[in-house]
């Protein structure tokens, strides 16, 4: 796709996900947007997958650990083919393969459910540790929010992928500052977080999270190095492409007014 | 109905009969995997760590991230067996296996040893009550408590068979065979292992063998005790339990466990919607284990084949007293 064409995804993604969170009445629409050209770029440009075929036994596995983001993984897998932009509308509604955070009993193509914090990177590990078993080449990657960095059970995963050398994982960070209560650096500092993942034995790759050559020169990255597992830090704006929600941490978990949501939806137009 | 096997002089474990039964299914299944938290020999899993390298990880004492990679293990077309004992796994996982192998319904074997009080000198830390309980309110969760090493044996096998996550719960002590090498685990049925005509216990695990000791005591004093046991805590088995009330007028429950969530309470809810029948439960009273003996601690919280005899005894003067029979 040309920068043009990823530029009006995006903008048309961001759409999508102020349309479905505002119908929901509820959502996260700062996470999700921090996530966009992350999932863009995985869905149009990294993963070997297979949006009519979900069940493919060769596909790369995408785990999203924090689902709260699901606004912006269903508008991606939507715009991808997993299944009709229509039903996009359904989000959150009762009997919606849309629930409000992603399962994966319920819509095709999600391999686990979240929404419980911290729990991704182990069942990605335990993907990848299948996949060596099987002599695989598939690849595993998990999406993680820097917020669930504070689970313990993020660090338990870090180690056992340090010791197994999982160069068949990659993980990805998405380095948008907030959390529900505030700045990161003030609930739960994070920082040094390269230099933490660095001595748990990982490959660690920082990158502009909205930038599409870096993100896809960090896929790439991560894909050549052997012996060690690999996590791209993407640092990222929350609430990006909306200027009122930017930077803005009461945007984590609130959906926006229709008014909000009108002026949103002017900011996004195709430029 | 169920002969008892003569018991050998020494028994073997529950968990025994699990390490066996995991090292058949390597050698038949390449898809069986194991899992361990630091605690691989005593959870019988050493031999099949030694034997099946490349199919055994070795989690370290993290219990949270277990049971995810079990989870992703078995999303990825194995079958795993994660291990560790009962006070840490369930316990410090319980949200993942909630979220990562219930919800998401992930092919896992969570199989926990040393349950109960028979862990003995370790202490209440150590000695989990309360597993039963938290893992039955799961969905898409079966839980088996198998009664002696034999039944384990079967139990594991069953539950790599099995379709779906289970909690296969066993203990660190040698028990007596009660139940033959070969015989059927028939999933979700209440095996008869003693007849009786005056009075009915359905036990599970450790207390199968103490209400048999009891019964055996029972007949020199001419009152016939019925044994049941009670593998499978979840699917329970309805109709068996409704049929033992019907025909005997109350029962008794005896297990391993708080009285509180386990085994009793499952019973209880059966009967107080299907069939209103004193119901006498069996179990640790809502305290933590300590230090000693199994035998000491059984005798202490009265889940010993005497406190088996006086239950017995207490429960039919007082439905002769005060229950007609239905």
């Amino acid at each position: 796709m040309t920068t043009q064409e990823l530029t009006k995804l995006a903008l048309r993604i961001r759409r999508h996900i102020i349309e479905i969170i505002t119908k929901a009445g509820s959502g996260h629409p700062a996470g999700s947007f921090s996530a966009v050209e992350i999932l863009v770029t995985l869905y149009f440009h990294t993963l070997h997958h297979d949006p009519q075929n979900p069940k493919w036994e060769h596909r790369d596995r995408f785990l999203i650990s924090c689902g709260h983001a699901a606004p912006a993984l269903y508008a991606v897998m939507a715009e991808a083919g997993y299944f009709p932009v229509e039903k996009l509308a359904t989000f959150r509604q009762f009997s919606s393969p849309l629930q409000g955070h992603p399962h994966n009993g319920s819509l095709p193509g999600v391999e686990i459910s979240s929404g419980s914090l911290g729990q991704g990177l182990s069942q990605a590990i335990g993907m990848a540790l299948a996949a060596r078993m099987n002599n695989a080449s598939h690849r595993i990657y998990c999406l993680m929010s820097d917020g669930e960095q504070d689970e313990g059970q993020v660090w338990e995963a870090a180690m056992l992928s340090g010791k197994e050398k999982l160069d068949n994982l990659t993980a990805i960070i998405d380095r948008n500052g907030i959390q529900i209560d505030g700045l990161t650096e003030d609930i739960m500092p994070l920082e040094p977080l390269k230099n933490k993942y660095e001595s748990f034995g990982w490959h660690v790759v920082e990158s502009d999270g909205h930038n599409y050559p870096e993100l896809i020169n960090a896929f790439d990255a991560a894909a050549k190095t052997k012996g060690q597992p690999t996590v791209i830090i993407a640092h990222t704006i929350p609430g990006k492409g909306v200027d009122f929600m930017e930077n803005n941490f009461v945007w984590h978990g609130k959906a926006p007014s229709a008014e909000q949501a009108k002026e949103a939806l002017n900011l996004l137009e195709d430029r | 109905m169920t002969e008892i096997v003569n018991p050998p002089a020494v028994g073997k474990s529950t968990r025994d009969g699990f390490g066996q039964a995991l090292l058949k299914l390597g050698e038949e299944n390449e898809q069986v995997v194991a899992l361990s938290a630091n605690l691989c020999e005593s959870t019988r899993t050493l031999e099949f760590a030694k034997k099946f390298p490349a199919r055994y990880i070795e989690i370290g004492v993290a219990e949270q991230n277990m049971a995810g990679v079990a989870a992703g293990l078995a999303l990825g077309g194995k079958i795993p067996f994660m291990t560790s004992f009962a006070a840490f796994s369930p316990a410090l996982n319980w949200g993942q296996i909630r979220i990562s192998i219930c919800y998401n319904q992930a092919n896992v074997k969570i199989t926990s040893t040393h349950a109960g009080l028979s862990v003995g000198a370790d202490g209440a830390g150590h000695q989990a009550l309360e597993d039963i309980a938290m893992m039955r309110v799961l969905p898409n969760l079966i839980v088996l408590s198998p009664c002696d090493a034999n039944e384990a044996h079967q139990a594991t096998l069953l539950a790599a068979k099995h379709q779906g996550p289970v909690y296969l719960r066993l203990g660190r002590e040698p028990l007596p065979a009660i139940t033959k090498p070969d015989a059927t685990f028939n999933l979700g049925q209440i095996q008869t292992v003693k007849e009786g005509k005056d009075a009915v216990i359905i036990a599970t695990g450790s207390l199968v063998y103490q209400a048999l000791q009891a019964a055996n005591e029972l007949a020199k004093q001419n009152i016939s005790l019925a044994v049941l046991n009670c593998h499978t805590i979840k699917p329970l088995d309805e109709e068996t339990i409704i049929q033992a009330a019907k025909r005997y007028g109350m029962l008794i429950t005896a297990e391993e466990h708080q009285i509180a969530g386990g085994l009793g309470s499952a019973v209880a809810e059966v009967l107080s919607s299907a069939h209103p029948t004193p119901l006498l439960r069996l179990g640790v009273n809502d305290s933590f284990g300590e230090s000693g003996l199994p035998s000491e601690l059984f005798k202490k919280h009265h889940l010993d084949s005497q406190a088996i005899i006086d239950a017995v005894k207490r429960l039919i003067a007082h439905t002769q007293y005060q229950i007609p029979n239905t």
